[in-house]
């Protein structure tokens, strides 16, 4: 027997079936030669800058540092990026990576349609083909994005099995891949799924907290006190966090989703409210019966409405150096206003969780101390969602 | 030397695989009892999983209905399923499930109890030989065989997982996850020779395999054959009626590959 490998504490892992292990190791070895490649790494960051639009801004929110009267606060803008969220810089990342390894044909889960639609447009961009599951329930909830993915010339797939949510498209996809796997590469939207997905997408989602340690050291000559993402799976999360792991004196706080509440059955907030298991390819931590049949979660939001959480998450939780909160969806639609209105942003409702828990700590803090929020994507595609969820009669 | 390699005397070995619970844990009962008698050599259970990844639509539809028809079965009554079968029962019966059904459980403790009700076998197609440290020397304390896949994707992974082997070879006949196929491409017979090179333990052939013919060729190279979603489809046509339709189906399947 080997090592287990790719494992943060007990967590992670490689837990699938025997079909994908060859494929799995390919894309390993290949990721282990191309990360340290300057041409790749110079091609990468030819994209972030030249496509994406990156760097990102880092933009000090004053009014709503004002209206607090607390913490400054400073929000970091993955919503300005090409495709309108943080997901491109995976995305870019992987698709050139699997073009090296010579694959032609990219396979994507999608919850609320964001790492469908930066995957089909990675695909449209390299020439690649492109096919994107999606629960049925999301291709509802979220029909602008599966408009936007067809447009950019990738196939949607509807998902119907279990909830039909973010979950059960991860589901598909991994079958997709075990029935084909020589031109395809399963780009996974998260720091989730079997070794190496959780470090492959952490390391291409880095840039986030590379940026905002750079930007902050200009701005303010310091480091934050504290860090605010989302969670669903955890990608801009992990991405924001990771380079101040190291840097203990900076909060790490993920705001998952609570859905109507943690003392309910209708919540995603799997560090709140799930126990350790094995699912989709790790160990993590899931919502789950007592015999482990996964739960079927809830929350307003599609991008978060998954019953699991990535490895390193759950490694953090463990180790107590990073913070995971809970934010019901009422409250997520408060900051989504709050935002527009004050500082005319308009946040995915993915991001008003992160939003929302800042509203609640800046006025306990210091006026010299600082909060960064990642804004991981913008708003645009949940405004009619909470247009009803606030009584009207809009729909896209 | 495990009991299960006692289902491969008999000639060729016909291992049928029923989800548990569908539609209910009595009609499985009837059903395994109905298999027995027609000439099942093994029988592969499956206790049911909310997300079952590696399944195709016939058998994901078999765990849904097993988990939400009459408030849904638990691993418990489960187990308990298997002690009274095992009152009538005498060949060597294997439990299919995924990871997380024996890790949520306390995987001693579902293991040992697996030993104690008269599991001869586990089969967990998410745990590949780089996780089986979890389970295998818990499946060896309580002479549990956990069951090795080898894919048509294996390549060299062929020896390393061949020699370590125990109870039989689960040989997946192609890509892609459980459920009928028309026609099976991946050459079993080069596969075959692979495995000899490394292993004596017995191998049976599963995925997509239905018809008579079908198990008659792959029969002729494995030293059995697994067959699952053509039965559940029996399950999900006749529910309780479905006993006679698989007795008669296995007797037929048995006769082919004799």
């Amino acid at each position: 027997m080997t090592d287990p490998k790719g494992r943060f504490g007990v967590h992670g892992g490689q837990y699938i079936p025997e079909t994908l292990m060859n494929a799995v190791i390919e894309l390993e070895e290949a990721y282990d030669h191309y990360k340290n490649d300057p041409e790749f790494n110079r091609e990468l960051n030819e994209l972030f800058r030249e496509y994406a639009g990156r760097p990102s801004g880092l933009y000090f929110a004053e009014k709503m540092t004002k209206d607090l009267g607390g913490a400054r606060i400073y929000l970091k803008r993955e919503d300005l990026n090409h495709t309108g969220s943080h997901k491109i810089n995976n995305v870019l990342g992987q698709a050139l990576l699997a073009k090296k390894m010579g694959k032609t044909r990219l396979i994507a889960e999608t919850g609320a349609g964001q790492h469908g639609v930066a995957t089909a447009t990675a695909a449209a961009l390299m020439d690649m083909e492109c096919v994107v599951f999606m629960g049925e329930e999301d291709t509802m909830r979220q029909a602008l994005n599966v408009y936007r993915m067809r447009l950019l010339g990738a196939t949607v797939v509807p998902v119907k099995t279990g909830t039909a949510t973010l979950k059960d498209a991860v589901s598909e996809a991994m079958r997709e891949w075990t029935s084909r796997i020589a031109d395809t590469h399963y780009c996974l939207g998260s720091v989730m799924g079997p070794h190496p997905f959780p470090t492959i997408v952490r390391d291409f989602q880095a840039v986030i907290s590379k940026e905002i340690k750079e930007q902050l050291m200009k701005k303010e000559g310091k480091l934050p006190d504290a860090v605010l993402a989302c969670v669903g799976g955890g990608s801009n999360s992990m991405g924001s966090f990771y380079h101040f792991i190291e840097d203990k004196s900076v909060r790490l706080i993920g705001c998952e989703a609570a859905g109507r509440g943690i003392d309910t059955f209708e919540t995603a907030a799997t560090v709140n409210t799930g126990r350790p298991g094995i699912f989709h390819g790790m160990k993590s931590y899931f919502c789950q019966d007592e015999y482990g049949q996964i739960a079927p979660v809830y929350s307003i939001s599609a991008g978060l409405d998954y019953p699991g959480v990535g490895p390193e998450h759950a490694w953090l939780h463990d180790i107590g150096r990073a913070e995971y909160v809970p934010v019901t969806d009422e409250e997520a639609v408060c900051a989504f206003e709050y935002l527009s209105r004050t500082e005319g942003i308009i946040p995915a409702i993915e991001s008003a969780h992160a939003v929302s828990h800042a509203m609640k700590l800046a006025p306990m803090m210091k006026p010299e101390q600082i909060i960064v929020i990642t804004i991981s994507g913008r708003g645009d595609k949940d405004c009619a969602a909470i247009a009803r969820y606030r009584g009207e009669d809009i729909h896209e | 030397m495990s009991k299960i390699a006692s289902a491969f005397d008999h000639g060729k070995a016909f291992i049928p695989f029923i989800t548990c619970g569908d539609p209910d844990l009595e009609t499985t009962e009837d059903v395994v009892l109905a298999a027995v008698e027609n000439g099942a050599d093994l029988i592969e259970l499956g206790i049911p999983f909310s997300d079952p990844t590696a399944e195709g639509p016939v058998i994901q539809e078999a765990n849904l209905r097993a988990l939400t028809l009459n408030g849904g079965v638990t691993t418990d009554e489960i187990f308990d399923l298997v002690r009274r079968l095992r009152r009538k029962v005498e060949i060597p019966m294997v439990f299919m499930t995924y990871a997380n059904v024996v890790f949520s459980y306390g995987a001693e403790r579902f293991i040992s109890t697996c030993k104690d009700v008269g599991i001869d076998g586990l089969i967990l197609p998410d745990i590949p030989y780089e996780e089986k440290g979890e389970f295998q020397p818990l499946c060896s304390k309580y002479g549990v065989d956990l069951i090795s896949f080898i894919a048509p994707t294996s390549e060299n992974r062929i020896s390393m997982i061949a020699r370590e082997a125990e109870g039989f070879l689960y040989v997946v006949s192609s890509l892609g996850v459980t459920g009928v196929r028309s026609e099976i491409r991946t050459d079993i017979a080069a596969m075959a020779r692979l495995v000899r090179q490394h292993t004596d333990i017995p191998f049976a052939v599963g995925f997509g395999i239905s018809t008579p013919e079908q198990a008659r060729n792959m029969s002729r190279v494995a030293d059995g054959v697994i067959v699952g979603s053509a039965i559940i489809r029996l399950l999900g046509e006749y529910g309780k009626d479905a006993p006679e339709y698989v007795g008669a189906y296995v007797k037929k399947m048995k006769e082919a590959i004799m």
